[in-house]
Formats: C-alpha cells, structure tokens, sequence
C-alpha cells in the first residue's frame, strides 16, 4: 500500500487519497467557533443598542438586530431568533454565509470606536441554532384563503417566499430541478460554512409551518411548462439561480481539466467521501468573486498543492472582500492579480497551462502559468427556461422587476439571482422572496375583495 | 513614594487602608496574610459574648448582583458575627499584635445592651493590646433579630448608651460603626457623639434581597427553601455610603468627629474619594473577598501617585478637601447655566443620546447633519441635564459647556448673570 507522509494530522494516508480521513473532518469542518452561551452573553453586552441602528439598515432583510442581540444579552434566545426569523426566515444560513463584513458588521457603530464591530453575525447563529435545538416554532399559518401559488425554484428566494405565502394561508407548490431543496445554500455555499446538513435541518425547519410541497426533480420548462403553471396557479414566483456558468470564450475550453467552479463545489457539497474527489496538484482559478475563493480554498483544503487565484484586475477591484482575500491567502492560496488569460496551452485534449497577459502594463508581456486543473468561477447567467411563445422584459439576460419583484407578465413574480440588479447574495434573495410574497398576498387578496 | 502614614484616632498605620470587620479578618491566619500583603490596620471580625459560639447556616452565606461580564458589582451576605470560640479569637489577637506592632489591629465588638455585658467583654479586649474597638450597630441580619447590631444603631439613645459604657469601662479608642438601614444616620452619629466615642465608621450593609430564582419560584440564594433578607455591600452601594459620610462630615452636631469610610471601595480611586469627602480612613471588604489581599499594592501605589501629583505631601491634607463642595439644593446656584455639546470627531452615531432625550426629557437632539445621519444639541431645547453624558457610549464625547456671563441662553431667553443665586433668594420661590 502506498502511504503518502505529507499530511498534517501525521495519520497514514490510504493510496489514492490525499489527505488523512481526519484532515478532512478537519479542514471542512465548521469554520467559525461558535459563540457558547456565556460569551453570547458578553458579545451581547458589548451592543449599544443604537437608535435607528445602522446595523439594521445595511441588512437586506432589516433584521432589528439591536433587539435581537439585547434579548440574547437576557438569555432570550429563542425570543432572539423570533426577531430574526420573522423578517429572515434563512437567518441560520444567513448568520453563516452572509458577508458580514460588508454588511451588518462593517455599519456597527464600533467601528468607529475601536475597530471591533459586534459579531452580528456569530450572536445571530448563536440565537437560531438555539431555537432550532430546542424545536422552537414562531410561525403559525392564517387560515387557508384558498388560493395557489407555484414557485419556481427552491433556493433563498422561492423558500422565503413560500414561508411567508404559507403563513398567510395560501397554498404553495415549489418546482425543484435538484433532488434537493436549498438552492446554493446545499449545492454551492463553501461547505466549512455550512458544516452538519445545516442546509436540510433549516430547510426542515422552514417547511415545519406546513401548506407547502416541494416537487424535486421537475424542470419547469421541460417537464411541466411555464403555461400550465400560469393555468393553474393564482400566481407564481421565479426563484431560480444562475444555472449557466460563463464562458472564457478562448479555444481549448473543452479540455479536460477545465471545470466550471459551481460544478465542482456542487460535486463537493454533496460527496459521501471527500477523498474520492479528483483533485490536481496545480490548480488555477479564473475569477476575483466569492465563487472564486470558496473553491480556491476548498481545493487547497482537499490538498492540492499548489492554488493560484488569477484575476484580470487589482485587489481593490475583486468582488471578494479583503477579508475573504485575506483567508485565501491565509490557507495559503496564492492570489495574481492584472492577469487576463488570453489562451489555453492543452496536450491531447487536457490542459496543461494558461497563459496569461499582464492587463495592468499596455502591451505587455505573456507568461505561462502550468496547470493541471483550471477553475471557471468568472460569473453565471441565468439559463433560459422554454417559455413557449412567452417573454419576460429582460436586461442583462435577467428578469426585469419592479419594487414588489414582479415582472412584466401579470401573475408572475420573481426575485432573487434570477432578477435584473441582484447582488447574488442569499439574504438579499430572501428578502425578495419574502416582499414577492406580501405583494402576492396583497394583490391576491384584493382582488377577491 | 509619598509616606502615607495614617493616623486614626491616635492609631498610627502605614496607610490609610483597613479590612473591614467581617469574614477576611475572622482569624489569625487570614490577618497574617493581610499584614504580609501591606494592608494598615484590621478590624477584627465581630466578638461577641463568652459562651457556646454561635451557629451559621451551612447553606449558603452569599448573594451577589453581577454585570453581564460577570464583574461583580453588589454582594450580600447572612453570616452572623464570629463562630468562633472567643478564647481562640482573644488568643489570635495577643499574637497578631505583638507581631505586627506597625499595624492597626482593632476589635469589633457586639453583645446585648446590658452594661455588665459591655463591662465584661471590655475588659477580656483591654487585656489583648489591641488599639481600639468598634462597636458593631449596623449589622443588619440575625444578630439585629436579637436585639443586636443594627437594632442598637437604629436607636440613637442605645447608640449613646452604649458608646458611653465603653468609655467609662475601658480606656480603648471606641469607634461606633452606623448602620444604613435608618432614615437619616445622623441622628444616630450624633448619639455616638454624645456617648463620646471617638470616631465613628460607615456604612454598614444594606437590607438586601438579592433576586428570586424564577424556575424554583424562591428568593436566591436561599438556605433550602426559604432565605433572609441579607446586608448589601460592594461597588453599587459605594454612592449612598458617599452621601451618608457627606452628612456626618457637614453636621455641626457631629463636631468633626473622625470618621472611618467603608461602602464598595474597591481601588485607590474610591478611597480617595471616600477620604476626599471626610474620612480620616477607609475599609475594605468586598474588593478584597473578590480578588484577595493583593489588591492593596494597586491602592498604595495609586494613591501615592495620585497624591504626589497634587502636590500633598501626607493623606491627611486630602481628608476632607472636597467636603465644602457638598451642600443642599437650595444652596445650588440657578444662574449657572450649561448646554450639552456632541464631539462630532468622536461621535460613533449610535443615536442613544438622542432617544434618550427624545423619549424621556426634553426633545434636545436632532438626528441629521446636512441630509446624513448625525447628532446635534439644539441649544434652545436643552436644559443641560446630563442625560445625553451619562447615556453615550463613548467617554468624553458629549460634554457640558458652560454658558458664559452675558451669553444668552436661548432656552431661557435670557442673559446669564455672573452673580450667584440660589433658590432662596429666587423671586419664584414664594416660601420666602
């Protein structure tokens, strides 16, 4: 048996496998500690409780933060998580995943005191994981009115829109194409956040208020049409993702070797024994965004040798955060920056290098970086869905909306990553889904008055 | 290092910094290490009458009220005064003094109100070579329930009677330690000084009930089902104790008798304050149950440096230094007038200033700067309360400024005066 000594926890490696079982238990286990009680208590007590927080300004769902985080301070969890659930019903999966940094934590009034913002964001799991544990429901539903509406999509934004439509009485029926409801939270989130099957329990959690069903495997377009929908449904609400990685548009992208980052960390996200990924020794990865970086670690984590992020701009330009660039480099990733790829080097049909342009310099000189493993992570569309002879106004290849998310076909809705001038962030596509929701209600109760 | 030799009713000690009568002071062990960590002088935990000892419930003795961090900011207690043989105690207290003749040793005292009680025990700590009793009238729990402690400070005329006793039988310095638990503790100093003690020493604890324990539907802590109110003691009680020594220090009746501080004091800074305002000493107890003896190198050091950087060369030019500073509020002056103003450099835009004015005063502070977000006093609403200070989060940033003689105050609408007047000589006040 060959037994590779290169691993960090010193166990013996099984052939064909780069890392140690216990490696990867550890390197995909969850990333952040969580708080315990006590230092829930203390972080708690470090809020101001501002007025007119700016915390709860620069949330997409306006969580009240300073209320939730003063109930933690007295040991109200489960109050705590009511406040947050109530305008965030993904707020387990939003306290792991959300960019804090550059939302709720980057406006805390701390900042300007001493540099160190509350941990919104830790407090905020502390609250829902607790809640959750103890089976806390907050949630009851109104009484039926009768009406049904189907949703497309059972990500962020078609499952906050189910909740709200649910509690409100109506019926939901939600069209999944996966075998699995969660949209990115199961299928693309790095998954030392979302540690534990977190993505199913809150899935669980969600459906617990009942008068939703959730149709896997069923592609809208293909195996039921968009019609039928629109025929038997008082509404319906497009949350799909981006299903349609972009393209680098240079020769040689079919080569083996070159994969789409989201298909990659979906393969991650759902295998049974992670050292039975294929993984390169010299991995490059195309992109500067949050995609970009969760796969780069992750695949270092898996053991690659040696990541390179390459981004076509500066550091200042990367859609990823200093913070997260930061973690990249930290775990060891190496990050270029003002490298444009202008053409793939591939021999018998897998890749071996990319090369690349110094975009920073006019005319500047190529170089070449060898690889046997090219990540795409330079963005998704959204993938066009067979709508028959319907057409939704569009821009950017994206569904025009307006401030209640609903498009320009009467009766349909969407929001989410699917809609024009999104963020591509799960709290924001929440958001969508729970204000498509109330517009929904609105506009199918006052009809019937 | 300034010498901060302190000298307390002729009971000299190389600082101003006692232990308190109570359970670090109950033995020889305890006060050895005292001695060994520098503090001054102890009073000796409660003595009471020769006979069996008294019990304590072995359940528990302490209560306390903590800040979210766990800091502890108030603490109860319901033991009683020592349960110690009185023999062993009288023993103790030979050896400790003789091998710590720099320090203070002085012994509390409390038996029933009956003077041949007093005779007896007086005579038993004469023969110890302690410096000095303290008459323990305030403690508040079990032995007031005897007709003990607080039930003696609570009567004047038992305070006097008693003090008086022990003048008459013993020549030892005789402080008397004032209870809290009364209407208005002068009345009750007054009595010692009637009796002729010496000095005087407050606050004892405070009734107290530190909370319920809400899942077993009790008071906590209890002793098994049921608890007792116990004496409150520790960094929340230090204000009221500061009010109390403020009116001992200011009563004419009280003749300047010395006082020794105690209530919540913690470091240098609150010892300093306590002897600011009157007192010759202070005693500690609480800082010293929570973080152990160490704690007086921080006050000696402190102090010291404090002192020096005033420019005072011994402790007894800060006794009494800030005492004129407290007075009545008719004696306040209603033309000094000041506004509120927000650092805008420091401000973190927390916004609590303005809410707390908003909801609970005087509507004072507007919430946008220029169309953003940002905090500023309106000078015509603002009555200079405070409020906005105490509430913000960051030290310093809202201050008062004070209205100079001539400006107008645009509250009032009137032009602040430079001379002084209170409400007696206000044209409003019709009690004249």
């Amino acid at each position: 048996m060959t037994v590779f000594s290169s691993n960090s926890s010193g166990q013996s490696v099984p052939a064909g496998r780069r890392l140690s079982e216990a490696d990867y238990q550890a390197n995909f286990a969850d990333i952040h500690t969580p708080l315990d009680a006590r230092s829930a208590v203390v972080e708690a007590d470090r809020c101001y409780y501002c007025y007119g927080a700016p915390c709860q300004t620069a949330c997409p769902t306006g969580i009240d933060v300073p209320s939730f985080i003063r109930m933690i301070g007295q040991k109200n969890e489960v109050g705590a998580a009511g406040v947050i659930l109530s305008e965030n019903i993904m707020g387990g999966t939003c306290a792991r995943a959300c960019p804090v940094e550059t939302l709720c934590e980057d406006a805390c009034v701390r900042n300007t005191e001493d540099d160190r913002p509350i941990q919104i964001g830790l407090l905020q799991r502390f609250a829902t994981d607790r809640a959750s544990e103890l089976g806390a429901k907050f949630f009851t539903r109104e009484p039926e009115t009768g009406h049904r509406v189907a949703i497309v999509g059972a990500g962020p934004a078609g499952l906050s829109c189910a909740h709200r439509l649910a509690t409100l009485g109506h019926e939901v029926v939600v069209y999944e194409a996966q075998e699995k409801s969660g949209g990115l939270n199961e299928y693309g989130l790095a998954a030392y956040k979302m540690a534990g099957d977190y993505a199913q329990k809150e899935v669980e959690d969600i459906l617990s208020i009942g008068g939703i069903i959730i149709k896997h495997g069923v592609k809208v377009g293909e195996d039921v049409s968009f019609a039928e929908l629109q025929t038997n449904y008082d509404a319906v609400f497009m949350g799909v993702g981006l299903g349609t990685s972009k393209a680098m548009q240079l020769d040689g992208e079919q080569a083996s070797g070159v994969i789409n980052a989201v298909d990659y960390i979906h393969q991650l996200r759902q295998a049974e024994d992670l050292g039975k990924l294929s993984v390169g020794q010299n991995i490059v990865v195309i992109g500067g965004g949050m995609t970009a970086i969760d796969i780069a670690i992750q695949i270092k984590r898996l053991g690659a040798a040696n990541v390179t992020m390459a981004y076509r701009r500066g550091k200042e330009h990367m859609n990823a955060s200093l913070e997260e660039q930061e973690f990249a480099l930290n775990e060891g990733v190496h990050i270029a920056h003002w490298a444009q790829p202008v053409s793939l080097h591939t021999e018998q049909g897998t890749i071996t290098g990319v090369e690349f342009k110094k975009a920073n310099i006019e005319g500047g000189e190529t170089y070449i970086m060898p690889t046997d493993m090219l990540f795409k992570a330079i963005g998704q569309s959204l993938t066009p869905i067979n709508m028959a002879t319907i057409e939704f106004v569009k821009s950017y290849g994206k569904y025009e909306v307006d401030d209640e998310l609903r498009t320009s076909l009467p009766g349909v809705w969407a929001g989410g990553d699917c809609v024009a001038g999104s963020d591509d962030l799960a709290v924001s596509a929440v958001q969508d889904g729970k204000l498509a929701a109330l517009s929904i209600h609105n506009t199918l109760t006052q009809s019937q008055a | 290092m300034i010498d901060l030799t302190s000298n307390f009713i002729g009971i000299q000690t190389p600082n101003p910094f006692w232990l308190a009568s109570a359970p670090p002071t109950d033995k020889a062990y305890n006060v050895n290490r005292a001695f060994e960590a520098g503090w001054g002088g102890v009073m000796w935990k409660t003595l009471g009458e020769a006979g069996l000892p008294l019990v304590n419930v072995s359940g528990p003795r302490y209560g306390a009220w903590h800040g979210k961090d766990r800091t502890l900011m108030g603490l109860n207690n319901i033991e009683l005064i020592t349960d110690r043989d009185l023999e062993i105690n009288l023993s103790e207290i030979i050896q400790v003094k003789k091998d710590w003749p720099d320090r203070g040793v002085v012994v509390s005292l409390m038996v029933p109100c009956e003077e041949q009680a007093w005779i007896d025990i007086l005579r038993r700590v004469e023969d110890t070579g302690a410096d000095g009793i303290e008459l323990n009238f305030g403690c508040p729990h079990g032995m007031s329930e005897r007709g003990m402690g607080a039930a003696v400070g609570q009567v004047p005329e038992y305070v006097e009677m008693v003090a008086a006793w022990c003048k008459q039988y013993s020549d030892l310095p005789t402080i008397v330690k004032l209870t809290p638990n009364i209407t208005d503790i002068r009345t009750a100093a007054r009595g010692a000084v009637n009796g002729g003690a010496d000095a005087v020493s407050l606050i004892n604890t405070i009734n107290s009930v530190m909370g319920v324990d809400l899942d077993q539907m009790k008071m906590s802590p209890s002793v098994g089902q049921q608890g007792s109110h116990g004496g409150y003691c520790g960094p929340a009680v230090k204000p009221i104790a500061l009010h109390m020594l403020s009116e001992i220090a200011r009563d004419a009746e009280c003749k300047g008798i010395p006082i020794s501080g105690i209530g919540g004091i913690t470091d240098w800074r609150d010892a300093a304050e306590f002897m600011a305002l009157g007192a010759t000493n202070v005693q500690v107890c609480t800082a010293v149950m929570t973080y152990g003896f160490r704690i007086v190198e921080d006050m000696i050091d402190g102090l010291s440096r404090y002192l020096t950087e005033q420019g005072m060369t011994s402790v007894d030019q800060l006794i009494g230094a800030a005492t004129p500073s407290v007075t009545t509020w008719n004696q306040l002056d209603l033309n000094y007038v000041v506004k509120a103003q927000i650092d805008q450099d420091s401000c973190i835009k927390c916004g609590r200033c303005h809410i707390a004015c908003e909801d609970t005063s005087h509507q004072a502070i507007s919430t946008e700067i220029n169309g953003e977000r940002g905090f500023q006093v309106k000078d015509e609403d603002c009555v200079g309360c405070n409020l906005c200070v105490v509430v913000c989060p960051v030290e310093n940033c809202i201050t008062l400024r004070e209205l100079d003689t001539g400006e107008v105050d645009t509250r009032t609408r009137e032009m602040v005066s430079a001379d002084y007047q209170n409400w007696t000589q206000h044209p409003n006040n019709t009690m004249v």
